[in-house]
């Protein structure tokens, strides 16, 4: 079973992507759970979501302590919140920044595992024209994670948006590009 | 053909509902149902359900709208939470009393004060004496199958029932679910057909008059007869859903409980956690099981004692407290009940997770420490612990 936990601020939609990942992972064949930990629902607090990927029924219902992998959506929270708190040792962070991960280890807390960066804002700024790093930060994460080829994420995400966006059909393009992107520009681990 | 799909508890109830196509919902939102009746309008909205969907002002108005529709003859079904029970209070004891097969979805949260919307077992323990069946459900699975088989039970016990699922941790995870297709749905759930009813134009009556002192307790007694008699129903309707889909309800689950030397009693999704902490405990030799109410009304006050009657130590798990001074609710009445039925077990309670309080595999293997000193003593040292707040 691989156990990820979603760190962002409320409105980045962090929440969305976690489900997103359980809905593409579930487009796999596998069994999985999405869920966001309630807390004060207001825009720029931090919010944690999580996803449980398996290839058995999943019956464990507690919040995940000791994740697989960690996604920080938003690096601000990386000064708020103990992102690596309980982060196995042979999985992977994934931040999105516009650093260097040499820029962001006084802030792991001297983890030891794979940080892997990604420049999502800057490229959900260029494709979607807006901010909203998450389509972009899924992608890079289901590379990372390998849960599945990039020509089945792709399918998946374009059957995803056309439904998710049947009334603004205009955006499908732009968000596509941003998930081709992230896939191809997220830098880290062994390289 | 079973549809393999991804939802959370409220739109897998919300989806039951829709292929029950009830005649009429009254409800009014509360978190974390408030999605129950906000999908299920939708669905009216497009035109996907033929139901009369009553936008109320209050629970009160709620219940008061679902006595009315069904005493009138219709399925009727309403979702709520925590205050928005506790508002309905007086309208359920009403509900059952005049024996109307309503279904009341409740997605479990905390009662006030403090103010909280997450998780315990506080609203529906404490509606526990209204009348009403009560299923508890593990997942989301559970929670749609649960809803289905409510409406059948409902209506051929002539007592309203109550699906029980967690606030956020079910109600708001998405899971792996197996949907029935619709027309399997309609074909089990079938019409309503009660005996009695305000709109039979062809036999005038009148539905919750007074009683004077002798008929209220003969009415109250029949409705005491009907949830013993209910027992029977919910198995009947378990084996023919079985039949259907091949998942297997009964009054409580077994995990693990046949040789079991310590075991825990839980409801809802705490279960499955717990279930990772037998397996692990079995991994290492250790005879642990568990017990999972589906039923809490009614009661199975012979069947539940009689499956742990071999263990040497047991806990009972509450989400929620009774705040009597002593222990909660499914400790005292099953270990009422065990006494009843002369199975002299060490039992301890443990209230754990209210206001939403997360629990973990290692929460539970902790309960187990614990079970196995009492069972190596055979004794006690105290009846009710509060699980992580005992240092």
């Amino acid at each position: 079973m691989i156990e990820i936990r979603w760190h962002g601020r409320g409105g980045q939609g962090a929440k969305t992507a976690s489900l997103l990942l359980a809905d593409a992972a579930f487009n796999t064949g596998k069994y999985i759970q999405g869920f966001p930990e309630y807390g004060p629902e207001r825009m720029g607090a931090p919010i944690t979501a999580y996803n449980r990927i398996s290839d058995t029924p999943i019956r464990v219902h507690s919040n995940i302590y000791e994740p697989d992998y960690v996604v920080v959506v938003d690096d601000t929270l990386l000064e708020a919140v103990d992102v690596t708190n309980g982060l196995k040792e042979d999985g992977a962070i994934l931040i999105n920044t516009n650093k260097k991960p040499e820029q962001l280890l006084e802030h792991l807390n001297g983890y030891k595992g794979k940080i892997y960066t990604i420049d999502a804002t800057k490229i959900s700024m260029e494709c979607i024209k807006a901010n909203f790093p998450n389509t972009a930060m899924l992608s890079a994460i289901v590379k990372i994670t390998g849960i599945m080829t990039k020509e089945q994420l792709l399918k998946d995400m374009r059957d995803s948006f056309k439904h998710k966006f049947a009334r603004k059909p205009e955006v499908i393009e732009p968000n596509m590009q941003a998930v081709e992107r992230a896939y191809d520009e997220v830098t880290g681990g062994n390289e | 053909m079973a549809i393999r799909e991804r939802l959370s508890g409220n739109e897998a109830v919300a989806t039951a509902m829709k292929q029950i196509n009830p005649d009429t919902v009254a409800a009014y939102p509360i978190t974390p149902s408030t999605e129950v009746p906000q999908y299920f309008s939708n669905f009216v909205a497009n035109g996907e359900v033929d139901t009369e969907f009553i936008a109320v002002e209050s629970e009160h108005s709620a219940m008061s709208a679902c006595i009315g529709a069904s005493a009138a003859g219709g399925r009727v079904m309403s979702a709520t939470s925590s205050q928005g029970l506790a508002y309905m209070f007086e309208m359920l004891y009403v509900a059952a009393g005049m024996r109307l097969p309503i279904t009341l979805i409740c997605g479990n949260r905390a009662l006030s004060a403090p103010l909280n919307i997450h998780n315990d077992h506080s609203d529906s323990m404490g509606v526990r004496d209204a009348g009403f069946i009560q299923l508890y459900c593990e997942n989301n699975q559970e929670a749609y199958d649960n809803t289905i088989m409510a409406v059948k039970i409902a209506e051929k016990a002539s007592i309203p029932v109550m699906v029980c699922y967690d606030g956020f941790i079910t109600s708001h995870s998405v899971e792996n679910i197996m949907l029935l297709e619709t027309e399997e749905v309609k074909k089990f759930v079938g019409e309503r057909n009660p005996v009695q009813y305000l709109l039979d134009d062809e036999r005038n009556i009148s539905m919750g008059p007074m009683d004077l002192q002798k008929y209220y307790f003969e009415h109250r007694k029949q409705l005491a007869d009907a949830m013993r008699g209910a027992k029977d129903i919910i198995k009947e309707v378990s084996d023919e859903f079985y039949k259907l889909t091949g998942r297997k309800y009964d009054l409580y689950e077994n995990y693990m409980m046949d040789d079991a030397e310590i075991g825990i009693v839980v409801l809802n999704s705490t279960a499955g956690t717990a279930k990772d902490a037998v397996d692990k405990l079995r991994k290492e030799g250790v005879k642990a099981g568990l017990i999972k109410p589906r039923a809490f009304r009614p009661l199975p006050y012979n069947e539940i004692p009689e499956a742990l009657k071999n263990v040497k130590a047991l806990a009972i798990l509450d989400k929620c407290d009774s705040v009597n001074g002593y222990a909660a609710p499914l400790f005292t009445e099953l270990t009422s009940a065990m006494f009843s039925k002369g199975v002299i077990i060490p039992t301890v309670n443990y209230i754990y997770g209210l206001g939403g309080v997360d629990v973990k595999v290692n929460d539970i293997l902790d309960v187990f420490d614990n079970l196995k000193n009492i069972a190596k003593n055979g004794k006690i040292e105290k009846t009710t612990y509060y699980l992580g707040m005992e240092n």
